[in-house]
């Protein structure tokens, strides 16, 4: 336990990537095969049911510590993690652990048949011998709620340093429902199969946003080769020896999520990697984003989800042709040949070569900008017209060029405590809209506030805070904050009949009061000119550059 | 029997000795438990404090303020009143304050803790009737570690970051704080560089008789080639300066009791949070207000309507106290309070609210 807690701390005190990978690597080569499985386990956001009731554990914990219930509140308050709190508030140790993180888990793992009376002995035995990190991370196990700031990518990068494996590989065996064992980790780190080599994807080359939206100083247009930039699912489609893999940007992989695609792919010659956008797709145009995420997150794909979002894949680059990895091809060069394979699959409605725009000058192409959101497109990549593909995000020669976000002056109605780092913090907002002369609740957002003005927020929330609903507290709407978001659509899940996409805070309108923000008619107004229009929205999370969005709910099948 | 003291606008006052305990505003007589700016403001017409606190006084206080001592533990009547001052264990020369008048006695603790700390003298529990405490860490949740194990976790992070090639820098109080952690660095492992508002203060301890490592300040440095792997000591109000830049690359730490939380600890994006505090945590509050045999307490600054009803559900008589003292900056309504600008000298480490 003793080396895992170890590990949870210090991925929770590194911000750098690079330190996260070198300690999940050395981790990986101290940890016996057994840890090893388990620590993969929960690092990679997998879960055990809850073995004991919260309210036992609070119980128990309140009994151990000789505190009253409203103690255990005030510090809870405090401390804003049940984990943690319990950590915190047990007597100091009085033995020394030298169990194995399996081991743990093996017996937490018999609990759930067991009495509350041997519950209680073992819960009691392993706090009694705990230190306060360690206790934390197996209360956080315990309760079922085990998270640490780090992406399975991240993980497996340590793990592929540790033991030599590819990344892409451990993600392929890691799919579905791996179960956690010494052999099936063996198996897991064993070399690679001829077979697995087949389905092995390129690291996509990810664009930097072009801040101040001027492309002039990126030298004559051209040089420039633009494309719209869509909303979709990133991925790379892989064509080889009669067999296909469909990846996500987050190294999922996807084949049977778009069983259209993939026969798609059964008219590409072997040797073939494409990379492209999935869109949902109806009309000669793309549907909003959200339509495709029954695709993602349901179990299985009725006929019904498969009509009512068709896709198609936009393809914009080709980095294997042939059998041939052509990535350090120019981009012009890849962009002809990838003419050359499309058309010879055309006839098949599901494949769209991503279309290029053109102007005679920056300024034409700026026009071409301005009218995006017609296209249900969120802005232009513009992409150095000799450039190779690139591995990561990489400065220089690929830039995204978005359209300015739609904007509304909403009230903050309701309030959460953030996590992790937040945790103790209200910074997960509720936003409202007048609607016949009521606020509504209309978007949430939890992000674009500076640290300063969380603190700020979050102190005057305190002192206005009204009804409690679990979780939530409403608060009096008295602040107003300018929203930016990137689509409307229309929603019966919401109360004001509205759903946006990419919701988040562009500044605190302290210069406004409630009565003054925006009412549902100017927002259905915004609904009104981007029908005409069907807008959609950012392939990256604006919150969050760094992860698309995509990834995240990605991991949640 | 009545306390005799009461609370005023200008501060804790004593009406039949007519002086002032740390009073925010300034008033004739001061009796001062310690420096911090929370509790010793400028512009008094006398002071009094301990020998030992007297030193680093100076270095807060205008050049020609009058400072008086009274060594801990020798009694002065004033107006028939007996006054004390005990050692309270916060820093250099703090001191609780001991008022007696007609038979009853009462004790002003400033802010105290009760762990061994060698900068200063140790916290010693005084009988009274009516005790005054402070409530900075007053939650359960607070528990320090022992002092020599953050010392020896501190000394391991400096060694692993010097042979990485990192300047280890950490962000702690320049009065006590400071002077805390240099007490227990390794001076072997490499250079101590300290900024300027906090090398006066070690000055002031040393000439008090306290040993602490060798420092240097910046301008001190010959150079530049030393500051990388060295050890850097700074108020909080440094991070992000272009003071900063000249130490390359660097793994940031902060030093303070909130550290104890791991949300706190996180937001400050900081690469290490070590829980080091000058203030009581929860067993040492219990602790020091059981030794007091109070009947009555008074709780001022932190979790005091927490501790409040922790008290009067064991039977003592206890109340809130409501006065402009703050504790330890840093907790989630306060970070900001230990970002302030601070210049040793010229500026209040922490300005009363």
């Amino acid at each position: 336990m003793n080396q895992f807690a170890q590990l949870f701390t210090t991925l929770d005190e590194t911000n750098k990537t690079s330190g996260k990978v070198d300690a999940l690597s050395d981790y990986f080569r101290a940890a016996s095969p057994e840890d090893s499985a388990w620590a993969l386990f929960f690092l990679t956001g997998r879960r055990l049911k809850q073995a004991v009731p919260t309210k036992l554990l609070r119980a128990w914990a309140m009994e151990q510590a000789g505190i009253p219930d409203w103690l255990f509140q005030e510090s809870y308050d405090a401390v804003g993690d049940l984990a943690e709190t319990i950590a915190l508030l047990l007597p100091p140790p009085t033995g020394v652990d030298e169990t194995a993180l399996h081991h743990w888990v093996d017996r937490m793992n018999d609990l759930r048949f067991q009495g509350v009376e041997e519950q209680k002995r073992f819960v009691l035995e392993a706090w009694s011998q705990l230190g306060t990190p360690e206790r934390f991370v197996w209360n956080k196990i315990l309760v079922g709620a085990f998270r640490v700031g780090v992406s399975q990518q991240i993980v497996l990068r340590g793990l592929s340093k540790a033991k030599g494996v590819d990344v892409s590989q451990l993600t392929e065996r890691l799919m579905g429902d791996w179960k956690p064992s010494a052999e099936s980790y063996e198996q897991l780190i064993s070399a690679a199969t001829e077979q697995e080599n087949l389905s092995r994807l390129f690291p996509f080359f990810l664009a930097h946003s072009l801040e101040d939206g001027d492309p002039t100083r990126l030298g004559p247009v051209t040089d420039w080769q633009a494309e719209w930039k869509w909303d979709g699912i990133r991925c790379q489609v892989i064509r080889r020896q009669g067999e296909t893999w469909l990846w996500s940007r987050g190294e999922e992989l996807i084949t049977d999520r778009f069983p259209e695609i993939e026969s798609l792919a059964h008219a590409l010659p072997n040797g073939t990697v494409i990379d492209g956008e999935i869109l949902a797709w109806a009309d000669g145009r793309p549907l909003p984003f959200l339509q495709l995420q029954p695709r993602i997150t349901r179990k299985t794909l009725t006929k019904t989800i498969l009509r009512k979002a068709p896709v198609v894949l936009m393809a914009y680059d080709l980095l294997e042709h042939q059998g041939q990895e052509i990535r350090a091809l120019p981009l012009v060069e890849r962009r002809s040949l990838l003419e050359t394979v499309i058309q010879n699959a055309s006839g098949n409605p599901c494949v769209k070569l991503s279309p290029l725009v053109s102007g005679a000058d920056w300024l034409a192409v700026s026009a071409e900008q301005a009218r995006s959101r017609e296209l249900g497109a969120e802005g232009l990549m513009l992409k150095r017209r000799s450039s190779p593909y690139r591995a990561g995000r990489t400065r220089g020669d690929w830039w995204k060029w978005k359209v300015e976000p739609y904007t509304a002056d909403a009230v903050l109605t309701a309030a959460q405590r953030g996590s992790g780092k937040r945790a103790s913090l209200y910074t997960d907002y509720t936003f409202s809209i007048w609607k016949n002369g009521e606020l509504v609740p209309f978007a949430k957002a939890y992000s674009g506030l500076t640290d300063i003005e969380i603190q700020e927020v979050d102190a005057f929330l305190r002192k206005h805070m009204r009804e409690k609903f679990g979780p939530v507290r409403t608060v009096e709407p008295l602040l107003v904050f300018e929203l930016g978001f990137e689509a409307i659509q229309r929603s019966t899940r919401h109360k004001s009949g509205l759903a946006v996409r990419f919701p988040r805070i562009l500044r605190w309108r302290r210069d406004k009061t409630a009565e003054q923000a925006d009412s549902i008619e100017s927002i259905e107004a915004l609904l009104t000119l981007s029908q005409a229009t069907q807008p959609i929205s950012n392939t990256e999370n604006p919150e969050n550059p760094g992860s698309a969005s995509r990834e995240r709910f990605l991991f949640d099948l | 029997m009545k306390p005799a003291i009461q609370l005023t606008e200008r501060g804790l006052y004593c009406p039949q000795g007519d002086f002032y305990i740390d009073p925010w505003k300034s008033v004739p007589r001061a009796v001062v438990t310690h420096a911090h700016s929370d509790h010793a403001c400028r512009g008094c017409g006398q002071y009094l404090t301990t020998p030992e606190g007297l030193a680093v006084l100076k270095v807060r206080m205008a050049a020609d303020a009058v400072i008086e001592t009274l060594p801990f533990g020798t009694s002065t009547h004033i107006n028939g009143v007996q006054l004390s001052l005990h050692p309270a264990g916060h820093v250099l020369g703090s001191a609780q304050v001991r008022i007696e008048h007609a038979g009853y006695v009462s004790v002003v603790s400033g802010d105290y803790k009760i762990e061994p700390d060698r900068t200063c003298t140790p916290f010693e529990p005084v009988r009274c009737h009516l005790f005054l405490t402070e409530s900075t860490f007053g939650l359960p949740v607070y528990r320090w570690p022992a002092p020599g194990e953050v010392s020896s976790q501190i000394n391991q992070w400096w060694a692993r970051n010097r042979s990485n090639g990192q300047s280890s820098v950490v962000y702690a109080y320049s009065l006590g704080k400071a002077q805390r952690i240099l007490a227990g660095l390794d001076a072997g492992i490499g250079p101590i560089i300290t900024h300027g508002a906090v090398e006066p203060l070690n000055q002031a301890y040393r000439e008090s008789g306290i040993s602490l490592p060798p420092t240097r300040t910046v301008s001190q440095v010959d150079n530049a080639k030393e500051f990388k792997g060295a050890m850097v000591l700074a108020p909080p109000s440094a991070q992000g300066t272009p003071w900063m830049r000249r130490f390359g690359e660097v793994s940031q730490a902060f030093a303070s009791g909130w550290m104890q939380i791991r949300g706190t600890r996180r937001r400050r994006a900081l690469d290490r949070g070590f829980v080091v505090s000058d203030h009581a945590d929860w067993p040492g509050l219990l602790q020091a207000i059981e030794a007091t045999g109070a009947e009555t307490v008074w709780v001022t600054h932190g979790y005091s309507a927490v501790l409040v009803r922790w008290l009067q559900e064991r039977g003592t008589e206890a109340q809130v106290l409501e006065t402009r003292f703050q504790g330890e900056a840093g907790d989630t309504a306060g970070i900001e309070e230990a970002d302030k600008p601070e210049a040793g000298q010229t500026q209040p480490e922490v300005a009363p609210s």
